[in-house]
């Protein structure tokens, strides 16, 4: 009897409790203020995100609108051709897409060994903390220093220093295509050299998130079973980060092909095609720079035709490196 | 005759001693971790470090294989020898000294590559120039555990499940054909029945490798080991941090059921902090 009554008086207790969560809790309404701000913040995200998508498909439309005409008229003989010749009429661009291929796959090159072996010399304890750390900060500064500036210093200060070097090359080997002519100042090495300082500090940079986000496990165990630094580096730590740092090396790929103002300044602008890295060149974006200013017609129109090359050349990189990038992920 | 036994007996260390730890002190920076060790580790045994966290067990634990050169701060005063030869001498190479003394670690680290992989990366940086299908198999099989890898040998290592990847990192351990494994709290992040597979392990490795383990489960000690060193830390006067000490060493039998020590009473009876 007086547990039942206890047993009662218990359950309503309960029951009054969850009255009292009820209205508190489970009917809870929200203000119409906070459901607009929340409406109105994924409304937001949706169209920025959209602008990004449409800012992105218009610019492919209109350039590839305003090189139609040019399209039509050379098709794809615009590619290998390297006539560029506004009194004719005769446009090609295939010393602009061979410069800019060659110059940004020799800046590669060159700065990925550099630059993965910066990253790694930063991150492994080869050398004190102090000095690493100093070395990863210049490297960064490297990133800040604005690409005319650049371009200025490879005119007055890179390319005189080199000058020695290139007339050397070409004494030695003039019988070898690449460096069959004489070097005369601008030309396509002294913007490969330039690309590589500009494209270093990304790669680095990137190599260098990568190595530190190796689990510290992964290298005690490669050092557990008795590799030495170099093995660990090499057989492990790489591989771990491999994925990343190509990313990091694609990115790099994509700024040096669409690298305009220091190469501009540096490459000589020739439309003449030359296999020779000691002869002055020319890459699309330098072209496109260097015309747009007094062009007009046809001449628009196959600059057009070659800014859409351009962008063609650097989606495909950029799609190439995510792809390359899923692959290489390692699960650990 | 008389000629032959005479280095024994002159040279302080005997057959029986794998690694002998004298005097040491480890640190990182200026924290002293763990001070003035004296420590005889026997040879083709199974010795338990255990001890409250904190204490220095691990700390020990890889200075015997010199993995704490890998962190910069640690440094290490006194001498350990191994086979009577300090490992922290001029002359010798942390690389090599970590061929012969392996270890596992408390969080499986397997590579990211194939199972198969995985033990002959190191066998093969090692110099083993056997059979590898043959080096693979048997070391899985010693770990216990080949029935599991068998059918998937090319599979990443990443791939099985946490209990698996210890025996894989253990069967790892000893194909590169160490003389010691030492091991890290190998079963702290294991379930129940891997943890007792690794200890049937333990007790076939025990066969031909000398073990130290890390244990901060007292049933475990019992349960593997042959001798125990009971850790404990004390805050010391003017010190930044607690300072690890050897309390006890002795065999396993004595340290659980009659302690020289108070301290080790009150620890392995349950009774501490
Ligand atoms: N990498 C390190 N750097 C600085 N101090 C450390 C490091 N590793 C461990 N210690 C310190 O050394 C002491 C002993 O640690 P550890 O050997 O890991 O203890 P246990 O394994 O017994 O739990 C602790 O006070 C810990 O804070
Ligand atoms: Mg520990």
């Amino acid at each position: 009897m007086t547990s039942s009554g206890s047993g009662h008086t218990l359950c309503k207790h309960a029951l009054g409790c969850m009255s009292d969560l009820d209205s508190r809790y489970l009917l809870r309404s929200r203000p119409p203020a906070e459901k607009l701000v929340d409406n109105s913040f994924r409304n937001l995200a949706i169209a920025m995100a959209s602008v990004v998508a449409i800012v992105l498909f218009s610019i492919l439309v209109v350039v590839f609108q305003g090189g139609l005409d040019s399209m039509a008229r050379y098709g794809w003989q615009f590619l290998v051709t390297s006539d560029w010749n506004p009194v004719d009429d005769q446009y090609g661009a295939g010393a602009a897409i061979y410069g800019t291929l060659i110059t940004s796959l020799l800046a590669l090159l060159i700065a990925v060994p550099l630059g993965v072996g910066t990253a790694i010399f930063i991150t492994e304890n080869i050398i004190p903390k102090g000095i690493r750390d100093v070395i990863g900060l210049m490297v960064e500064l490297l990133a800040a220093i604005p690409s005319v500036v650049l371009g200025l210093w490879a005119i007055f200060v890179m390319e005189p220093f080199i000058r020695p070097g290139l007339e050397l090359l070409y004494q030695l080997f003039n019988w070898f295509p690449l460096f069959s002519t004489p070097p005369m100042g601008p030309g396509t090495i002294p913007a490969v050299l330039i690309l590589v300082v500009m494209i270093l500090p990304i790669i680095t940079a990137i190599s260098r998130d990568c190595l530190n986000q190796v689990p510290p496990q992964l290298r005690e165990a490669a050092y557990g079973v008795g590799t030495t630094r170099w093995g660990a580096i090499i057989n492990v730590i790489l591989p771990a980060a491999i994925s990343g740092i190509i990313g990091g090396v694609m990115l790099a790929l994509g700024r040096a092909m669409g690298e305009t103002m220091a190469v501009t300044m540096i490459i000589g602008n020739s439309n003449n095609f030359s296999v020779s890295l000691l002869a002055p060149g020319n890459t699309i974006a330098a072209m496109l720079a260097n015309q747009f200013g007094e062009a007009d017609g046809s001449q628009v129109s196959s600059l057009m035709y070659a800014a859409f090359v351009l962008i063609v050349l650097t989606l495909c990189v950029n799609i190439f490196a995510q792809w390359i990038v899923k692959r290489l992920s390692l699960k650990y | 005759m008389t000629i032959l036994q005479q280095p024994q007996a002159t040279e302080s260390h005997n057959e029986d001693v794998a690694l002998s730890l004298q005097n040491v002190t480890i640190s990182y920076g200026n924290f002293e971790a763990v001070k003035n060790v004296y420590c005889e580790i026997p040879r083709g045994k199974v010795t338990a470090f255990i001890g409250p966290s904190g204490c220095g067990k691990s700390t020990v634990l890889r200075s015997l294989n010199r993995m704490n050169d890998l962190i910069e701060s640690c440094s290490l005063r006194g001498s350990i020898l191994f086979g009577g030869v300090d490992l922290y001498g001029p002359r010798i190479d942390p690389v090599e000294v970590r061929r012969r003394i392996g270890m596992v670690f408390q969080q499986p680290n397997p590579f990211p590559k194939s199972i198969y992989d995985n033990i002959a990366f190191g066998a093969r940086i090692n110099g083993y120039a056997g059979d590898m299908d043959e080096l693979v198999e048997r070391s899985l099989r010693q770990a216990a555990v080949w029935d599991e890898c068998k059918d998937k040998l090319n599979e990443s290592g990443c791939s099985l499940s946490g209990g698996q990847q210890q025996r894989l990192c253990i069967a790892r351990t000893i194909a590169i054909q160490p003389e010691v494994i030492l091991m890290d709290e190998p079963c702290s992040a294991l379930d129940p029945i891997s943890t007792l597979k690794i200890e049937e392990t333990m007790h076939e490795l025990k066969k031909s490798f000398t073990i130290v383990i890390v244990t901060h489960n007292m049933q475990q000690a019992v349960r593997v080991s042959d001798m125990t060193a009971f850790y404990n830390a004390e805050a010391v006067e003017g010190g930044t941090g607690k300072v690890g000490y050897l309390v006890e060493f002795n065999d396993t039998d004595k340290i659980f059921n009659a302690p020289q020590q108070q301290a080790t009473q009150d620890y392995v009876s349950g009774r501490f902090g």
